[in-house]
């Protein structure tokens, strides 16, 4: 136990002093997971809203795939994406592989089902007249799914909240494609995991506890505008 | 009010894509001749990088060059098949066996001997199977005999190569409960065998780097078989246009030279007492007999 608290002293020291490699880790893991994230809210709210809100066959198929890639294993994703990006691969001449955006693709195929999935749960569960109450009082398409984006925000936020929090804390994918480069595609998780086979417990864990930080701050904004926004709908 | 909040939300968004945009490294600058192309894939095992070894030789080296190292740590056995697939520009490894097929295969070329180190026998202190002193194949044969725990990588990395081959010359085929591959790097391995005081092989570079952690002694050491050789190969630019000849080669050189030969045969000296490794420029197998 006295080592947790050893590695949150040293969590808090090297914060405290700035320590570069530290300070550069953990900038490139919120640039590439936010990023990541950006790019899945982009891709997964519309998909989750036009779910939401039509009915065709073969929705069922559509849906449960979309839900079952909720749970899409990183590992799974990091191999497919290396061997897009490969040099040899088809996308290889782009020369991603290695690069802090082979783990933008990467994290972005993984958190887009979980913010279309949770999107879709959103304002699926509105109640269904709001939106032709919309339309009768005269606002176009538009209008009428902007609203129902804004009825929807508290399970919208929610939504980018599990994406970003499954991304950042994600390493499979990250050491396969990032390959955890020193001062280039080394992020929070995978600088872990080497301090781990290094032996390098206290590090380790301050390294962990860094993660912790950044994850909850980010959540904590996030989560504070979440709630200002619900005591000004009421 | 709600209009300050999604004015928030969008600058912090807005902020972490500019942000990300500025994630590129602007160059370095005024760096002696810039090479064209800056980036060299070094395909290696984990014992260079987990050692520390790496962290000294490539910023030395960068700095003096303006070229660019991105270091895969991954076992040997992974490494060389980076490099057979042109996915590598250079492979740092120590699985002699392997890396003669991919040179005889033509997809390296310029197989160089850099440094040695050995590889030794840990085990609990108890030793329940009686190898302390022995040699390296007998202590295996005691291991299998007693049944005690032991460790083995699982993952085709140089020293899981090794080990393979040891059990092989011994004539045992290593099975049961007490023979357990955790398919991990060399430092985790060792983690593991301490917590469940299991004999392991291990290179004595990340053991010596992770003593302090284990308590566990070295038992068998010193036996010719136990001998590891770190080349360096640079991949065929023949083979793979794409490859980045230039760069490989120079790293290479670099080792080779009289600077990278003097901070690899005095790294380590200071923490532990002992040189991690053995610097060997210029020599071939043959003076190791092999």
């Amino acid at each position: 136990m006295e080592s947790i608290w050893q590695g949150f002293l040293e969590a808090l020291r090297l914060l405290a002093i700035g320590d570069p490699e530290v300070v550069q880790v953990v900038l490139l893991s919120l640039q590439v997971s936010g990023t990541a994230t950006a790019i899945s809210v982009v891709i997964g709210v519309p998909l989750g809203l036009w779910l939401a809100l039509h009915d065709f066959r073969g929705k069922p198929v559509l849906l449960s795939f979309v839900n079952f890639g909720m749970g899409l294993p990183p590992v799974v994703v990091g191999l497919f994406v290396s061997l897009l990006l490969w040099r040899y691969g088809p996308l290889g001449m782009f020369g991603l592989m290695y690069t802090p955006v082979a783990i933008v693709v990467a994290q972005a195929v993984i958190a887009s089902p979980i913010i279309a999935g949770l999107s879709f749960a959103a304002i699926g569960s509105l109640e269904p007249k709001l939106r032709l109450q919309f339309l009768s009082l005269g606002a176009t398409g538009l209008q009428t799914n902007w609203l129902l984006i804004k009825e929807a925000r508290l399970g919208l936020m929610a939504a980018v909240m599990a994406g970003f929090g499954g991304v950042v804390s994600e390493v499979g994918a990250s050491m396969m494609v990032g390959g955890n480069i020193r001062g280039e595609t080394r992020v929070l998780t995978t600088a872990t995991v080497m301090e781990v086979g290094r032996g390098n417990y206290e590090l380790a864990l301050a390294l962990s506890f860094v993660l912790l930080m950044v994850a909850y701050s980010v959540v904590a904004v996030l989560t504070y505008s979440q709630n200002s926004r619900r005591q000004d709908a009421a | 009010m709600k209009k300050q909040v999604t004015v928030i939300l969008m600058s912090i968004f807005l902020a972490i894509l500019v942000l990300a945009g500025c994630g590129t490294k602007a160059p370095t600058a005024q760096q002696p001749a810039q090479p064209q192309v800056k980036d060299v894939i070094l395909a290696t095992t984990t014992s260079t990088q987990d050692s520390g070894l790496l962290d000294v030789l490539i910023p030395a080296f960068e700095k003096k060059t303006g070229y660019k190292i991105k270091t895969i740590a991954v076992g040997s056995g992974q490494a060389i098949a980076m490099g057979e697939k042109g996915e590598a520009d250079l492979l740092l490894t120590h699985a002699p066996d392997a890396e003669k097929k991919v040179v005889e295969a033509g997809a390296a070329v310029n197989r160089r001997l850099v440094m040695h180190n050995d590889f030794i026998i840990i085990g609990p202190s108890a030793d329940p199977a009686g190898i302390k002193g022995k040699a390296a194949m007998d202590a295996m044969k005691a291991i299998a005999d007693a049944k005690a725990i032991f460790i083995s990588r699982g993952d085709n990395s140089g020293t899981h190569q090794l080990e393979k081959k040891l059990w092989k010359q011994a004539n045992i085929t290593p099975a049961g409960s007490w023979y357990q591959e955790v398919g991990t790097g060399m430092g985790q391995a060792l983690k593991m065998a301490s917590e469940k005081q299991g004999y392991i092989l291990t290179d004595r570079a990340t053991y010596l780097a992770q003593a302090k952690n284990l308590g566990m002694p070295i038992l068998v050491e010193g036996d010719a078989k136990l001998l590891n050789i770190y080349h360096v190969m640079e991949v065929n630019p023949a083979k793979y246009n794409k490859v980045n000849a230039a760069g490989a080669k120079a790293f290479a050189d670099f080792l080779l030279s009289a600077e990278g030969q003097s901070m690899i045969a005095s790294f380590g000296k200071e923490k532990y007492g002992q040189p991690l490794f053995f610097a060997d420029g210029g020599k071939t197998d043959k003076d190791f007999g092999l």
